[in-house]
């Protein structure tokens, strides 16, 4: 009992630190440095404690100091309740998401059965599903509360462009749950022991298109047309100043970091290496002793899953910083005529092969 | 009519009045803690400006030419530009400011939320320039409080760096009872 609830403090403590702690700061410092490399620029590098830049590092702790000591304000006319809700609903989705993708395997430690996931979900997938489609209301309410026309028209746009991706994401879901036959993610990660079973082999149009509507629901160029600074000036967080504007932002990039989390794990492997089974690992590292070689596997298996994370996030950077913003219309386009088709045909196509 | 005169030294009654009025912020500066938060929120400030381009003229292209890739007003931290008055720090007012876009540019800076600067970009915003007429503002500075000036018609991208450098020294010299108290300094336009 006691060993349980360290166990789930831990990883929960492990979770929120590395997405709290670690990726949503790093991750505003990685944008800016990102941007400056593909733009032949040199980048923040001038904040500096005690004569040390570590390159432009510091730029993140100054932007958060100065949003926290940043007037907060709130429209005349705005409706105070949701305006201040509204922050808060877009960024508790990104984090709660996380707790049940699984970044390890299942190990004995010291007689205890250690799960390497927060909370192993039988519905995981669809936890993960229910929880993103609640950002949506951050995004709606933040632009209706405001008591603005920019703001309004942000967020309308959000909830339609969210609501039309998060159906065409559901369906291209679907052929990676005929491929595995579960909504467990630990079990689907388990299934890909096997590196010719990856979800990338077995599901590549599922992969695209499964990526694509996830930047697309996370609201990010080339799919920002909900916070089109050209068009509608900063949508749907237009009044919003100081930290609770940037809490929109943490929440974005948090989703960057779930939405690699959920990648990894459908598609290219979870916590595997490619050819080496956990099996194997345990043997290698059987000179540790048997607690030891659990504990030197389970390191192995979150760097593998981080580094896949990473990956993925760079992928997405690398994604923002290329493309321009599409139309409003063309966004549509894309889901309905697009997308949608398409994912249809995957599951059909899916289907065929596994009818047997 | 009679002269009241205030007896030098502590009295309960003076130290009220010292408290009461407005200047009150003054009895905080010497407090060791006080000043260091103050140096550090200064710090993040000077090196955290989010600007909103006010670009109203040809200025603009320099003000391009400054934040471009070249001369990368990012390495300073004033990178980005938020086209919302709430989230921005630096008003950058670039380009010649006419009697007509007046209202706007006080309305812009009266939406700004504190703590905010103004960054007088280009001869024109700083004193009209040439356009010694009936139509233009004669310096944005009859407008709205003015925290730097760089002249020049247009201004090299060199000197809105260091306008930008001086920005940041007056910043981390900000004091505590400077920071703005009550509502805004500019009344409706």
């Amino acid at each position: 009992m006691l060993a349980d609830m360290i166990e789930s403090i831990a990883k929960i403590l492990f979770i929120f630190g590395m997405n709290i702690g670690f990726f949503a700061p790093v991750l505003g410092w990685v944008e800016r440095k990102q941007s400056a490399v593909m733009q032949d620029r040199i980048g923040a590098n001038r904040a500096d404690i005690f004569g040390f830049t570590v390159i432009g590092l510091f730029h993140s702790i100054a932007d958060a100091i100065k949003v926290l000591t940043k007037e907060d304000f709130i429209p005349t006319g705005a409706n105070k309740f949701f305006h201040t809700a509204a922050p808060f609903i877009s960024l508790v989705p990104a984090i709660v998401t996380f707790c049940v993708i699984p970044f390890g395997g299942r190990y004995t430690l010291f007689g205890h059965d250690v799960n390497l996931v927060i909370s192993d979900l039988d519905v995981g997938l669809l936890f993960i599903f229910a929880f993103s489609s609640l950002a949506t209301y951050g995004a709606v309410l933040g632009g209706w509360s405001s008591n603005n026309n920019w703001s309004l028209i942000g967020g309308l746009r959000a909830s339609a462009q969210m609501l039309s991706y998060e159906v065409a994401m559901g369906l291209t879901i679907i052929g990676v749950l005929m491929v595995y036959g579960s909504l467990k993610l630990t079990e689907i990660g388990v299934m890909q022991e096997n590196f010719f079973r990856w979800g990338i082999f077995m599901q590549p149009l599922g992969f695209v298109l499964f990526l694509t509507c996830a930047i697309a629901e996370n609201k990010r160029a080339p799919f920002d047309v909900p916070e089109a600074e050209s068009e509608i000036v900063a949508g749907y967080f237009t009044e919003y100043s100081g930290m609770k504007f940037v809490m929109f932002w943490m929440g974005e990039f948090l989703e960057i970091v779930t939405i690699s989390g959920i990648v990894t794990t459908l598609f290219f492997g979870a916590w595997h290496l490619p050819f080496i089974t956990d099996q194997m690992l345990l043997s290698f590292f059987q000179f540790a002793g048997s607690n030891g070689a659990s504990i030197l596997a389970m390191l192995v298996n979150i760097a593998t899953f981080f580094i896949k994370v990473i990956f993925f996030i760079w992928m997405q950077m690398t994604i923002r910083w290329t493309l321009p913003r599409f139309r409003y219309d063309q966004v549509m386009k894309l889901c309905w005529k697009m997308i949608l088709p398409l994912s249809l045909i995957n599951i059909f196509i899916t289907g065929l092969v596994f009818l047997r | 009519m009679g002269v009241e005169i205030q007896r030098a030294g502590v009295s309960p009654d003076s130290l009220k009045n010292l408290t009461d009025s407005e200047d009150s912020g003054h009895l905080l500066e010497g407090s060791v803690i006080l000043t260091k938060l103050e140096s550090i929120v200064n710090w993040s400030r000077k090196y955290s400006f989010f600007l909103y381009p006010f670009v109203t003229a040809c200025c603009g292209m320099e003000f391009m030419s400054v934040a471009g890739p070249k001369y990368d007003l990012d390495r300073f931290g004033a990178a980005l530009p938020r086209f919302s008055p709430r989230q921005a720090d630096l008003l950058m007012v670039v380009g010649t400011i006419s009697h007509k876009q007046a209202p706007i540019l006080v309305k812009v800076y009266n939406q700004m939320t504190e703590p905010k600067w103004v960054f007088a970009f280009g001869v024109c915003a700083v004193s009209g320039g040439f356009y010694d007429n009936y139509a233009t503002v004669q310096g944005i500075d009859t407008l709205i409080p003015v925290d730097v000036y760089v002249p020049g018609c247009p201004p090299r991208p060199e000197m809105v760096i260091d306008g930008l450098l001086k920005l940041q020294e007056k910043v981390a010299k900000e004091k505590w009872s400077d920071w703005p108290k009550g509502a805004s300094p500019v009344s409706k336009c």
